[in-house]
């Protein structure tokens, strides 16, 4: 069962956090769910999916630089549009999952409480219009957002990685740059019926980057910086900030000690726009792991690691999985029972589920012959080496 | 040296059975005072209560504030608020109108405040919101304009305003996501300095405590009257709290 991490000269590090960045958006995904108390969002501003965008912005860099640089443009550019189509094929089958759901519900459902709530099946009566909204990415049901995020940042990617590679800085300023301007401008692509998009490319595209440019040679360059004493006691002095501002979220009766002024500065803060505090509170959190996680951390290499680890390095077919299943503990919860015992049940089982389907991939790529970052392969396999783009 | 740590076991037993004695005998819709929003004063509704002995509320809302079937009006919230009211205050005039549109967003029923104010020159409008909106994905921005916009007419047509969120529906919690909404509305509540009744958290924290099963998925009407009595009768605890109506004074000044 215990198959041996293959050491690549890739990063450990960002296989761990990707893996357990996909359990949390599972158990973030579960609604009602206590054991999502234990998870990143509440402790602070960001949450998991910054470290899932960063982190597969890193490793897209790392495996499609690596190829735009030994087999060109062309061929880097077009496995990297094969990804995002297999991304895409993936959306659109979590997609079916959920008009299935959905449908179950219309059915069952007639408590008249909830009359309003039924709203929601609006879309039913309109298939022609829903279905072929969702297939253009505009009609994006709650819980499946990221993906639709995902597939624009890597259709862009070609060109923003030969610019990367090639002027890395002003790649970097471009998309500092974009960013800017968006907040400036409220730029934000349609969605249907109605608003924008809940993950808006425009913005978030500056984590992506951001990562593909530390992939790139910038964490080097920031090196120095980073294990700075300066910067390592501004991050967790925000990190502390942070977390006693997200306690006022919680514990009753400390909002009042929060200042008004204060309030008025940093709320509301805007996960659809990558709040400028969110990608600062990434910053802090990546600053102290990169100086208290050292890169051959032994941790890294035991059997402990390797479960979140293995799920790292397959991270579409996971997080997809974590959607499904997600939707399959809500139904388990509702049909079986919505008890604190049945949470921690369908939370532990789902992580189990994710970690087995991880070796189940795991074990095809080795029995074809393919494991990941092996040197020997004609072909540097994007799909798995960095936990797939 | 037995001894008392038999006392000590005999005592605490003693207040479990009294502590789960107490917890029985409780109010199943009590609402702890953790889940109260906002300690803002309702000026206007304690001035016309202590002044003209009258309170005209208006219930500004969508599908959630009514319930369906000839004893539906009757049952819901608004009504059930208007009897807990008059009970505890039994010297006011109290009426409560109810403007309850379904298929609304936030921004429709703002456009009808100003309208509002001249027919029903309400003391208080409860604004129940939001539930559309997160099923139409509206744009969380637009949506905490047109909340805005809605409480300045308000109050600058000298109505104190509470807002009411969504309602805590495990069945489709997965498939509205209302966390935005919700937490718009905490920060327009917060701005303006409105009290909200957090019906999501207050609904959620029965559901936990077990006073109600709001998983239940059939036809029961029975349900859903007694949620909307406890909605009711915690909205005139809220008001009554926030406005420093003390029953006593009242009495006094009789």
């Amino acid at each position: 069962m215990h198959a041996p991490v293959v050491s690549t000269g890739r990063d450990l590090r960002l296989d761990l956090f990707r893996g357990i960045a996909l359990w949390l958006i599972f158990l973030d995904h579960i609604p009602s769910n206590l054991v999502a108390w234990g998870t990143l969002r509440n402790y602070g501003f960001s949450d998991a999916t910054e470290i899932f965008v960063f982190v597969s912005g890193y490793t897209a860099a790392f495996v499609y630089g690596k190829e735009m640089r030994e087999r060109g443009f062309i061929i880097a550019g077009a496995r990297i549009l094969r990804r995002t189509w297999q991304i895409y094929v993936a959306h659109v089958f979590l997609f079916a999952i959920y008009l299935a759901e959905i449908s179950y519900v219309a059915t069952s459902f007639e408590n008249p409480l909830y009359a309003e709530e039924m709203n929601i099946l609006d879309f039913l009566k309109q298939p022609d219009v829903t279905i072929i909204q969702a297939l253009l990415l505009k009609f994006k049901p709650a819980n499946m957002d990221v993906l639709p995020l995902y597939i624009i940042l890597l259709l862009l990617f070609p060109p923003t990685l030969w610019l990367l590679q090639f002027r890395s800085t002003l790649a970097l300023g471009a998309s500092v740059l974009l960013y800017v301007l968006t907040w400036e401008f409220n730029w934000n692509m349609p969605s249907y019926p109605s608003g924008h998009w809940y993950f808006n490319p425009f913005a978030w595209q500056l984590l992506f980057v951001f990562g593909a440019w530390c992939a790139l040679g910038g964490a080097q360059r920031l090196s120095t910086v980073l294990q700075s004493p300066v910067t390592v006691s501004i991050a967790i002095a925000y990190l502390v900030f942070a977390f006693v501002i997200s306690l006022t979220w919680y514990v009753p009766g400390l909002g009042q000690y929060v200042p008004h002024w204060l309030e008025e500065v940093i709320y509301p803060i805007d996960k659809v726009n990558l709040d400028v505090l969110r990608f600062a509170h990434f910053l802090a959190l990546a600053v102290v792991t990169v100086k208290f996680v050292p890169r051959d951390w032994p941790f890294l290499k035991s059997r402990w690691a390797w479960p979140a680890i293995v799920c790292g390095q397959h991270s579409l077919e996971i997080f997809c999985l974590g959607v499904f299943l997600s939707f399959a503990a809500h139904f388990a919860m509702v049909e079986v029972s919505g008890a604190f015992w049945m949470q921690l049940l369908v939370s532990a089982v789902g992580i189990l589920i994710m970690i087995a389907a991880a070796c189940l991939i795991r074990w095809y790529k080795v029995a074809e012959g393919r494991s990941p970052g092996s040197r020997s392969m004609k072909t540097p396999d994007a799909d798995l080496a960095g936990g797939e783009a | 040296m037995r001894t008392p740590v038999v006392s000590a076991l005999a005592g605490l037993s003693l207040a479990l059975g009294l502590l789960a004695g107490a917890a029985a005998a409780a109010d199943p819709c009590e609402v702890p005072t953790y889940l109260w929003f906002g300690n803002n004063d309702l000026k206007h509704v304690a001035e016309a209560v202590k002044k003209d002995k009258r309170l005209t509320i208006a219930v500004v809302g969508t599908g959630s504030s009514i319930l369906a079937g000839p004893d539906g009006p009757p049952s819901a919230y608004p009504a059930r608020l208007e009897a807990a009211l008059k009970q505890k205050l039994p010297s006011v005039a109290v009426k409560v109108v109810t403007l309850v549109r379904t298929r609304m967003t936030a921004q429709d029923l703002a456009q009808g405040m100003g309208k509002l104010l001249i027919d029903e020159k309400p003391d208080l409008v409860i604004w129940q919101t939001g539930t559309l909106d997160a099923i139409r994905r509206i744009e969380p921005d637009d949506f905490r304009a047109a909340l805005d916009e809605g409480v300045e007419t308000l109050h600058r047509g000298g109505a104190d305003v509470i807002l009411m969120n969504m309602q805590y529906s495990p069945r489709t919690d997965i498939m509205i996501a209302l966390g935005p909404y919700a937490d718009n509305m905490r920060v327009v509540a917060q701005q303006h300095e409105v009290p909200l009744f957090d019906r999501l958290a207050i609904m959620r924290h029965w559901s936990d405590t077990g006073a109600f099963d709001l998983y239940a998925a059939g036809k029961d009407n029975v349900l859903a009257h007694r949620v909307h009595d406890c909605i009711g009768r915690s909205i005139a605890s809220m008001i009554i709290d926030a406005a420093h109506l003390r029953p006593a004074d009242l009495k006094v000044g009789q």
